[in-house]
């Protein structure tokens, strides 16, 4: 086995890959973005229901590659209960994460989104990673209906 | 019919030919290169490279207009190329040789040339639902600026396009049909000689995608009786960025020029401008001539080895291919025509194919996953993406062996 790809294949991605969490239109949302990636037709759909500026429940729905739909899931179980401010400064974070531009270990605050530290060895996949979090960003801060990663 | 031994006997020597090809001797991830993305784009022998730099080092001038030395050498090195891909499609002439940037470019210059002088409202364009979206957009193009409508012959489950509903398709209002010979997607290997007379029975004219079929097959343009036939030369191991268009003369002579510029004019005054004869009219401006003379350079290399030649090592690499791949527990493959050209296309169950992609590079394997610009045809199957293996002749059995291994370190990731 080459050992680096299970870098990227971590176990926690696979199984978030295999069995998403919040994999689910959300009843009550009052923010729905569609994003998508046409390089390889990855779809997402974010659902947020947003209470006084907090994220009070999350979703999404869509199909495309593990590192996608792994990164969808996490991401909904990292920003259930954030504020706006913390949602968009974890995101930073986790640009920076899959950028190289923040090494793991100097990001205690993305607690299991560490686990995409590998996508940054694989910079045509880092459009996979971020596919949802862009959405998220454009369902936040009230941008269009859909977002594309071109 | 030949034996298969004797069959076997044609094919050429993979182990020589590949020493021709410096690409293949890389290694990737630590692995030597095991490259299974020929649809996309064939990697280069040395002649054509060399080719590239006889010209840059030593001809390098303008065509058509120098009466120095270096523009005369460059001016028959670029009309030389122009013979060798005439001889190479066995058009009757020349003249019936437009040189483009590839097959996207000379669908196009169809499409805004002679089907914008001939095309009227309620006219029809009818393709097949095997097209690469650069034989779709151009006629949807034209069909939106003319009131045209684009109609569209099915598919079957194997991936052949169903002749009967193509010949129903074809009417009076067709003016033109515009088909892929090869699909990149599948490898079906349409039988045009046939749709093409189908197409002239109600008047139409046929345009042949050939960008997948030239590096596969032996084409004859005057046998198929195509109007007009397409084709890139990156795709048959010449450099990217050149390509031909083949047009039957009259049609050329009538068409109207594409774009405007040097070398496609005969007079100019500000006041009226007389055009250049086809096929000069089409190449407006500096063409790439360094494109053309490693085009003519891939076409005499690949000649030179024999498209029967290599038809009979790529049959024999698909059908080993395919029957590997079918032990692989949950692989689906995606086209299953009856007549197949180099490209093993499927699926892989509970693994998305880009993470499939991802894994093999690691081992070394390039191959290409995606809707492979040819989305309709994603659609037809039910799925997003495929996992596509094509071959060139310089493809080898443990190649392919390789990508069975690699498909088991996939599974292993994600079971």
């Amino acid at each position: 086995m080459s050992s680096d790809v299970r870098e990227l294949y971590q176990q926690v991605i696979v199984d978030h890959s295999k069995r998403p969490r919040n994999l689910r239109p959300l009843e009550g949302a009052n923010r729905k973005v569609e994003g998508y990636n046409p390089l390889c037709g990855d779809k997402v759909t974010i659902y947020v229901k947003l209470e006084n500026g907090v994220i009070a429940d999350i979703s999404f729905e869509g199909s495309g590659c593990a590192i996608s739909t792994a990164s969808a899931s996490l991401l909904t179980e990292s920003l259930k209960g954030k504020t706006l401010a913390e949602a968009e400064a974890l995101f930073e974070s986790f640009h920076n994460l899959l950028t190289g531009l923040e090494p793991a270990d100097e990001a205690p605050k993305l607690g299991k989104l560490v686990v995409f530290s590998g996508v940054c060895d694989y910079p045509t996949r880092v459009k996979c990673a971020t596919l949802a979090w862009h959405t998220l960003h454009a369902a936040l801060s009230g941008e269009g209906e859909k977002v594309s990663t071109e | 019919m030949r034996s298969a031994r004797a069959e076997i006997a044609l094919a050429p020597d993979v182990r020589r030919v590949r020493e021709d090809f410096p690409a293949l001797r890389q290694t990737v991830h630590g692995h030597p290169l095991v490259y299974l993305d020929n649809a996309a784009t064939t990697q280069k022998p040395q002649a054509v490279l060399d080719a590239l730099m006889s010209f840059y080092t030593r001809d390098c001038a303008n065509v058509h207009r120098g009466v120095h030395l270096l523009s005369e050498r460059s001016t028959a090195a670029y009309e030389g190329a122009r013979e060798t891909v005439r001889r190479f499609l066995n058009a009757a002439d020349t003249r019936e040789i437009v040189f483009t940037r590839g097959a996207t470019e000379s669908i196009n210059l169809v499409a805004q040339t002679y089907g914008r002088a001939n095309l009227r409202a309620g006219d029809e364009i009818l393709i097949s639902g095997l097209e690469h979206h650069s034989n779709i957009v151009p006629w949807q193009m034209l069909a939106a600026e003319k009131g045209a409508s684009l109609r569209v012959a099915p598919i079957d489950d194997r991936g052949d396009i169903v002749l009967e509903e193509y010949e129903k398709l074809l009417g009076p209002r067709t003016v033109m049909v515009a088909l892929s010979h090869v699909s990149n997607a599948l490898g079906t290997i349409n039988p045009v000689r046939r749709m093409i007379e189908m197409a002239h029975r109600v008047g139409a004219v046929a345009l042949i995608d050939g960008a997948q079929a030239v590096p596969h097959l032996k084409v004859d343009v005057r046998n198929l009786d195509c109007d007009f036939y397409a084709f890139s030369g990156h795709k048959v191991f010449g450099p990217t960025g050149i390509g031909a268009l083949y047009g039957k003369a009259r049609l050329l002579e009538a068409m109207p020029p594409w774009q405007g510029g040097g070398d496609m004019i005969r007079s100019v005054t500000f006041e009226k401008t007389t055009f250049n004869d086809p096929p000069y009219k089409f190449e407006a401006g500096t063409p790439h001539i360094a494109g053309a003379i490693g085009l003519g350079a891939a076409i005499d290399y690949v000649t030179g080895i024999g498209l029967e030649q290599i038809g009979v090592w790529e049959r024999e690499l698909l059908a080993y291919g395919a029957q590997e791949l079918a032990r692989v527990p949950g692989v689906r493959l995606i086209g299953t025509a009856r007549e197949k050209a180099a490209v093993l296309s499927f699926v892989l169950e509970g693994v998305h194919a880009h993470d499939i992609a991802t894994i093999l590079d690691r081992q070394g394997i390039a191959i290409r996953a995606g809707h492979h610009c040819a989305q309709p045809v994603m659609e037809r199957f039910g799925v997003a993406a495929t996992s596509r293996a094509s071959f060139a002749f310089y493809n080898t059995r443990l190649e392919i062996d390789a990508l069975v291994e690699g498909l088991g370190q996939v599974k292993e990731i994600f079971e």
